[in-house]
């Protein structure tokens, strides 16, 4: 038997103790057991926690004391934008008339819902340079597969039906080909040349009329602006296939350069990353995507417009592919969204960008000379630095990270990208100061001459933190993924 | 024009160009070709100072009826309950709620803790062995379960009960048309899903049967009947999507044999916030533990023996096996599961049937007094806090006339059925009084003349 320094709930649950407070019996009691076979009756009560107010909160209190987030801390995680969570977001979330609406109440009495969705719409527009947006994908992932499920509309809707295959570059998020799978494509790899951009001549031998779509990142998860986009655009375009962006990484060009201008027939953006929905451990994101005009009768319905002085869901869109969530997407995440982007500005969100490449630059310039930097040009929001050096010394990319840890640090993305060997992703974003910059710089300097002089303080990390390295393989082996009494 | 978010100064900016070896931030965007470089600002609104944000954002949400100051009787998927106060003082640590996915666990326990234990709390409720840390929402994961269920048995037809929710049903046809799924609707006869149609199209090419417990119209599906109509079929899979408060006074699907349980936990401590961010969950059999879309924890122990929890069972997710992953997911509702998971531990094991109930017994109450009002109630069978009552002309003009006096009609079922014309799908939740159900009554009367 483990320790167990930190109870389950469940372990603090006891018989008769409770912390509900539901209402009184107000009406005449009916006999339900009258009504229903006794089947349907639940025999044995679901084992939830009998617990006090006192000891919920002592708990969660407890467990968020054993988390770490942006609040608690630099989190360079590569490809994440961990950037400041800005608390008047969390506010105007909550307010009732935004939090406490129902999605079916009769549009006349949620315009003001209706409005801020609408000029969230606009602004996405305006900063991706697309022609049409839609609010309804829960998430990155879902973008992409709407996205994708928008080129599979338009390419069937033009006789098109031999068009099986969605190219995705070898640096991309895993999502991308996932999500072209669950579009019913078959992904294929374009590699990346010496420069950690797309091989025109690799994407010229695998385009061909089978050819989809291209999904592309950019800048792409090197943190490298793909220079030969133009190109690119055009090879696929001439091919018949259709352009995928990948905004997850728009943190990098807001006010630089937009997708739309770049030829892109689709892009969705994260919400939750470059807009400041908080992260919540996980989620709930918001992806929404934005279209070309050419694409745009394909969009999700209901699709959110303005008539005359109202806002309206129109449902009349023959040509939608129809819902891909229900309800109208995330709306409090998209309401976090707009509150930042009405903080901002243009002005603000161009300097957001210049900030956070800036950052990013800065970092990549001090950590090259101990860090193998595999693609030396300027870098975008992010960059991607190997561990190869030090894994000559016995000291791996996953130590190095978890000796971050000792040091109160949240490590970067590592082993993503996989054409990097023992990739360290480190995204520092635009929020943090240059002196949270220079402390990490330093302790990664230091991580670096320790794999020199005493790997094995770097090997055998985490040494200051609640509980040390984890069991992995027999988590996976034998799994429990319950507790059981 | 200054930017609270952004603390860097002229100073630092000149020093650290400086090591760069850039003339200016420009220089750090020449990579963009100039073709494509934006010139000029983006046109938005003008930012906005905190103060004047607030009272902007204020007005707007002034500008909507919300469920506070209304009275509520609309549910058809979200439903106005009680959120114990404790839920938004868990959720509200930033901890938790500007952390991301807990990939590295020493530093990570509490989220991934709070997992297992929503993981926990999911298998109870539904009588599944394995439950997953979320989804997006119920009709996301119902479209996954279905795509699953294809994959799982190399089939392709679908059967899915017109009793389940409309919009999730249009979620799986759009999911469905990945994998080239055929998708075939069983009709509703007074609320139910007609098993004779359902035993008729039952073959050896179906891959599941959906249903919803209680269904879209608040009834409850004999589980049991359509098990044994599944039994007759080798390998087809019983998907049941379930509302998991209901499971506090029903049999859970898992004891009727399902194969995959999905649903949306909103009704446990998260506002209906115009219909999101809610949450999914997902639960199955031990038999397709490795084949469950997103993120799982699993217990384990670190080198000193100490119990730890990390995310498991990775290798059928996306940023391991790409294209060949089970699903495209990435992000999902992590805080929305941790809201669930602070109010089901409020809740508690005896609450929750308790809460159940009360639900029950004010949808009973209801169901009386329009009753007793002479309204034609279409409901007859057992069901759980929801039923429908024929008015005399379009449910619309009821909503608009009954929202003049400070209610929030039920759901207009004429919608997603052309054929139910004037049908209301009522919600009658804990929080509503008898008083509020007596006047609705009364005003519904009034409007109907
Ligand atoms: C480049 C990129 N694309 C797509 C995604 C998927 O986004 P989500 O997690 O919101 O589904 C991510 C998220 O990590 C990403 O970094």
């Amino acid at each position: 038997m483990a320790n167990q320094d930190f109870p389950l709930i469940f372990e603090r649950s006891k018989e008769g103790r409770t912390s509900y407070s539901l209402p009184e019996l107000d009406i005449p009691e009916f006999d339900l057991e009258d009504e229903f076979e006794d089947t349907f009756i639940r025999k044995t009560a679901p084992e939830l926690p009998e617990v006090s107010e006192l000891e919920i909160m002592r708990h969660y209190t407890g467990l968020s004391r054993r988390n770490y987030g942006v609040d608690s801390g630099f989190y360079p995680l590569g490809s994440c934008t961990m950037k400041y969570n800005p608390k008047i977001n969390e506010d105007v979330a909550r307010l009732d008339g935004f939090s406490h609406i129902h999605p079916y109440q009769d549009p006349k009495s949620v315009q003001g819902a209706m409005e801020m969705m609408y000029d969230l719409q606009e602004s996405l527009k305006e900063i991706t340079g697309m022609n049409e947006v839609s609010l309804q994908p829960a998430a990155g992932a879902q973008g992409e597969w709407t996205g994708l499920m928008m080129i599979r509309a338009f390419h069937e809707a033009n006789g098109d039906f031999n068009r099986t295959k969605v190219i995705v570059p070898d640096s991309a998020h895993g999502t991308n080909p996932a999500s072209a799978t669950v579009a019913g494509f078959d992904a294929v790899t374009v590699k990346s040349n010496e420069k950690g951009l797309v091989d025109l001549e690799d994407l010229r031998r695998v385009v061909d009329n089978d050819t989809a779509a291209l999904m592309l990142t950019n800048p792409n998860t090197l943190g490298l602006f793909e220079t030969e986009i133009l190109e690119m655009a055009e090879i696929v375009h001439e091919a018949g296939g259709k352009l995928y962006y990948d905004g997850a990484n728009l943190n990098a060009i807001m006010g630089y350069a937009r997708p739309g201008d770049m030829g892109f027939d689709v892009v969705h953006l994260n919400l939750h990353k470059t807009f400041t929905g908080p992260h919540g451990g996980g989620g709930p994101g918001s992806g929404p995507v934005g279209v070309s005009k050419e694409l745009t009768p394909y969009l999700p319905k209901p699709l959110l417009i303005k008539n005359d002085d109202m806002y309206v869901f129109d449902y009349d869109r023959p040509e939608s592919i129809g819902r891909v969530k229900p309800y109208y997407g995330n709306f409090g995440i998209n309401l976090r969204a707009y509150t930042y982007i009405r903080t901002m500005g243009g002005e603000g969100l161009k300097k957001v960008s210049e900030y956070a490449v800036l950052n990013a630059n800065y970092m990549m310039r001090k950590l090259e000379k101990e860090y193998d930097l595999p693609f030396p040009q300027h870098c975008k929001h992010e960059f991607v630095l190997s561990g190869k050096r030090q894994k000559k010394l016995g000291v791996r990319t996953l130590d190095i990270a978890k000796r971050l840890l000792d040091f109160g640090y949240h490590p970067p993305t590592i082993y993503f990208p996989l054409n990097v060997e023992e990739a360290l992703m480190v995204e520092p974003t635009e929020t943090e100061s240059k002196e949270t910059l220079d402390g990490f710089i330093e302790t990664m300097l230091e991580i670096s001459d320790e794999a020199k002089n005493d790997p094995e303080t770097v090997q055998d990390a985490p040494h200051n933190t609640i509980v040390k390295r984890m069991d992995e393989t027999t988590a996976a082996r034998k799994p429990i993924l319950r507790y059981n009494k | 024009m200054e930017f609270r978010y952004l603390p860097m100064t002229e100073t630092d900016k000149k020093e650290m160009l400086k090591t760069i070896g850039a003339d200016s931030t420009d220089a750090l965007f020449s990579d963009i070709p100039s073709k494509v470089r934006f010139v000029g600002d983006l046109n938005l609104k003008k930012p906005a100072n905190e103060a004047e944000l607030k009272k902007e954002l204020t007005n707007l949400a002034n500008k909507n009826a919300n469920l506070k100051e209304y009275s509520s009787f609309l549910g058809a998927g979200v439903y106005d309950h009680f959120i114990p106060s404790v839920v938004d003082h868990v959720i509200s640590r930033s901890e938790f709620y500007t952390a991301y996915t807990p990939y590295q666990p020493e530093i990570s326990q509490g989220e991934l803790q709070a997992i297992f234990e929503f993981q926990t709390m999911i298998s109870e409720l539904t009588g599944m062995p394995v439950a997953n840390s979320s989804m997006y929402d119920g009709g996301t994961a119902l479209a996954e379960a279905v795509n699953l269920s294809a994959a799982t048995t190399k089939r392709k037809k679908i059967l899915v009960s017109k009793t389940v929710h409309p919009e999730s049903r249009a979620v799986i046809d759009s999911y469905a048309k990945g994998p080239n799924l055929e998708i075939v609707e069983i009709d509703q006869v007074n609320g139910l899903t007609d098993l004779k149609q359902l035993a008729d199209e039952l073959d050896e090419n179906t891959a599941s049967v959906v249903i919803q417990y209680p269904n879209f119209f608040g009834q409850i599906e004999p589980l049991n009947e359509v098990k044994e109509l599944i039994d007759q079929q080798k390998k087809t899979m019983f998907i049941v999507s379930s509302n998991p408060l209901a499971l506090g006074y029903l049999t859970p699907p898992g004891e009727f044999g399902a194969d995959i349980v999905v649903g949306d936990t909103q009704v446990f401590g998260i506002p209906a916030q115009f219909g999101g961010p809610h949450c999914g969950y997902f639960a199955t059999t031990t038999k397709l533990m490795r084949k469950v879309p997103g993120r799982l924890v699993g217990q384990t122990t670190d080198e000193d023996g100490q119990r730890g929890f990390v995310l498991t069972l990775q290798a059928r997710e996306q940023h391991i096996r790409r294209d060949k992953a089970t699903s495209n997911i990435c992000s999902n509702q992590a805080l929305n599961a941790l809201a669930s998971s602070v109010a089901m531990s409020s809740i508690g094991k005896h609450g929750l049937k308790k809460m159940a109930m009360l639900n029950m017994q004010k949808a009973r109450y209801m169901k009386q007094k329009l009753s007793e009002s002479n309204f034609e109630i279409i409901t007859q069978d057992a069901f759980f806090n929801e039923l429908v009552v024929k008015v005399t002309g379009p449910v619309s003009d009821y909503n608009e006339k009954l929202l003049k006096k400070g209610f929030i009609g039920g759901y207009d079922l004429e919608q997603a059925y052309p054929e139910l014309h004037g049908h209301m799908l009522i919600a009658v939740t804990e929080i509503r009084t008898k008083e509020e159900i007596d006047t609705f009554v009364k005003e519904l009367g009034d409007i109907n003349g």
